[in-house]
């Protein structure tokens, strides 16, 4: 039984909108991050994926990047897209029941950029204000619980960010030119910038279908097809997330969040959870190691990502490459200095830096980016 | 409303020959900026014009170099940067050099010449490769050599200086495959030839029976083996001047992998 509404208006919205879940992708992702802390602008990123146009179809383009809000850091940044003027006026009542709106604006777009039939875009900082029985939830646990109720309760509305001092702009397009659209070159500085362009074959291309997705301030871009959506889907229901993009990757953006965030569970676990060792490699491990993921595999089971993938994972403070086990998509690593790159390909890095090394980690070993320090 | 990246913004010939350079007969080709098919046009248009020798400078992540070029002459095609998937696909006789690292699919459905690659390669490097040979200086990716053919005389040959990650001659049907695993104690690649039913994988230093699929058997090296072996790590020494010698690369073990059965699955399959 769904926490908040009547559990039709999810199915509707989910299941029965005509729309199917599957998608067929090869995509391009590309992450970039400084690991000192340094902000820096989207003109690295945005060459990096024009390198890798061909990877996509114009259909779905976006980013994510840390660091934009120093001025309203302590406000989560619910970025939000309306595809109906009154959808506003619902999220605007909701918001201002739930949260202290700090500041709130349309989200600055360009006009001129090459890009069709754009929804309204807008962006709220707020605090949470729990009330009742809600005060026993923490303030993210809380937040995922509103993103959760407009995403699946209010139509023609859509929560795509949710994180603090982040965000996330996307839509339908070559990544290019989502980057003209939101001006992303000119208005913002962030110290990780990941990065997808689409190619879906199986779902139209829609604003809110673009890559990457979040809660919180967990994003994933994804290149690849799961076929253990539904499976997981079912799982991550049991905690209180429900898929409503019609796209198989949101489910990992949930279990990162369910994985990571509340449980607390380090990503050299969580990677063998999505991607654990096959039974016979279990069968050859010493016997800590045998039990430890015996353990894993059966206790999520449910959490296994079947499929091909590659997958870059972000929140503050860190980024994240990984592939499924047998590695059937691309990925490729770099760094130079304290910048590390994740990429589709190595053109594609080697197109904005003269890495000091690049290289390829088996399929189901991620590649882990960390801050040196906390920046305050 | 569906759009072709491959296709847009492509230049004519004529917008684009001013990054042509003719010297006797050698091309030079500044392949900054030029798409996939930008670069591949020229080429074409240096092949045909009767150069013996095309550089390439600022290769970046273009696709299918060394493609459409069924021609009667041969030509040798050398790549300064990085070039995209696919390299030396359909390669139909000619010789490629690159100078530095490759992406993934090297010399896909090959038929006849050879590819270097002074630096590493990624995934499905020499897949359903038909003729001529291959060799990677470093490591390579996934599924390296999947189904590999062989057909009489037309014998394809890969040789990779470094190791390879899994399924390492997945159904492959013929072919030669040479892993040296300079530079490491032992391969850490698992699956290695599921699926195999045709040609030979060479494999120098420690594999463990586990790494193997089901399909593959070790045999002994014979004599005609190792001429076969030390023939290619000669040619490998040539190209790349590692600081390895020939004693030191042929005194270590050698590991040879043949196929169990000629038709692995006709049993599955069969109804």
């Amino acid at each position: 039984m769904p926490p908040f509404c009547a559990g039709d208006c999810m199915i509707n919205r989910v299941i029965t909108d005509g729309r199917v879940n599957k998608e067929i992708q090869a995509c391009a992702v590309f992450g970039v991050m400084d690991r000192s802390g340094r902000r820096f602008g989207g003109k690295m990123i945005v060459e990096a994926m024009k390198n890798m146009k061909v990877r996509g179809n114009g259909l779905g383009g976006g980013f994510a990047v840390y660091g934009i809000y120093p001025d309203y850091k302590d406000c989560y940044a619910i970025h939000l897209m309306f595809e109906k003027e009154e959808a506003k006026q619902r999220v605007d009542q909701f918001l201002d029941m739930n949260f202290d709106i700090i500041h709130d604006e349309e989200i600055p777009t360009n006009e001129e950029a090459n890009v069709s039939d754009p929804p309204m875009f807008w962006r709220y900082f707020v605090k949470p204000q729990k009330k009742g029985k809600d005060k026993k939830l923490s303030d993210d646990d809380y937040v995922v619980d509103k993103v959760m109720k407009i995403n699946t309760c209010i139509d023609n509305a859509y929560v795509f960010s949710s994180g603090k001092d982040m965000g996330v702009f996307k839509g339908v397009g070559f990544p290019e030119e989502i980057a003209e659209f939101f001006m992303l070159e000119e208005l913002y500085k962030g110290y990780i910038w990941t990065a997808h362009s689409r190619f879906p074959t199986n779902t139209p291309g829609w604003w809110g279908g673009a890559h990457p997705f979040c809660i919180l301030d967990w994003t994933v871009v994804h290149n690849g097809e799961i076929s253990s959506y539904g499976t997981n889907r079912r799982f991550l229901e049991m905690y209180g997330y429900y898929c409503t993009l019609y796209t198989d990757t949101e489910v990992i953006a949930y279990a990162v969040d369910l994985l990571m965030r509340k449980q607390k569970l380090p990503i050299e676990v969580v990677a063998k959870i999505f991607a654990p060792p096959m039974w016979d490699q279990i069968d050859r491990m010493e016997e800590k190691k045998r039990k430890f993921y015996t353990t894993l595999r059966m206790v999520y089971a449910p959490l296994l990502i079947n499929g091909p993938f590659t997958v870059i994972i972000a929140h503050h403070g860190e980024m994240i490459g990984l592939t499924d086990r047998i590695r059937l998509r691309p990925i490729t690593a770099g760094e130079k200095g304290d910048m590390l790159f994740v990429s589709s390909e190595e053109a594609a890095i080697r197109a904005v830096c003269n890495p000091d090394r690049v290289w390829t980690p088996k399929g189901g070993e991620p590649i882990v980016g960390r801050l040196k320090e906390v920046i305050s | 409303m569906l759009r072709d990246p491959f296709m847009e913004g492509v230049r004519k010939l004529e917008e684009i020959a001013k990054k042509v350079r003719f010297e006797d007969n050698t091309a030079k080709i500044d392949a900054k900026g030029l798409t996939h098919k930008e670069l591949n046009d020229l080429i074409r248009m240096c092949a045909e014009k009767g150069a013996e020798k095309i550089i390439l400078k600022n290769v970046c992540g273009q696709r299918y170099i060394g493609t459409r070029l069924f021609l009667p002459k041969k030509v040798e095609i050398e790549i300064f940067g990085i070039p995209g998937n696919d390299l030396g696909m359909f390669l139909d006789g000619h010789r490629i050099v690159v100078h530095g690292n490759a992406q993934d699919g090297v010399g896909n459905t090959m038929n006849e010449g050879e590819i270097v690659v002074e630096g590493r390669a990624g995934d499905v490097v020499a897949m359903s490769m038909r003729g001529g040979r291959i060799f990677i200086r470093d490591d390579v990716g996934y599924r390296t050599a999947i189904h590999m053919k062989e057909y009489k005389d037309k014998v394809p040959v890969l040789v990779v200086g470094g190791t390879s990650q899994d399924f390492l001659g997945e159904y492959m049907a013929g072919g030669v495959v040479l892993l040296l695993g300079l530079n490491r104690n032992r391969h850490l690649a698992n699956y290695i030839g599921t699926g195999m039913h045709g040609g030979v994988i060479y494999i120098r230093g420690k594999v463990e029976k586990y790494q193997l699929g089901k399909e593959v058997g070790i045999v002994d090296m014979e004599e005609k083996d190792y001429k076969r072996v030390e023939s290619l790590v000669k040619d490998y020494l040539t190209y790349f001047k590692p600081k390895f010698d020939l004693d030191e690369i042929m005194g270590e073990r050698f590991t040879k992998l043949v196929p169990v059965s000629k038709r692995p699955y006709g049993r599955i399959y069969a109804y």
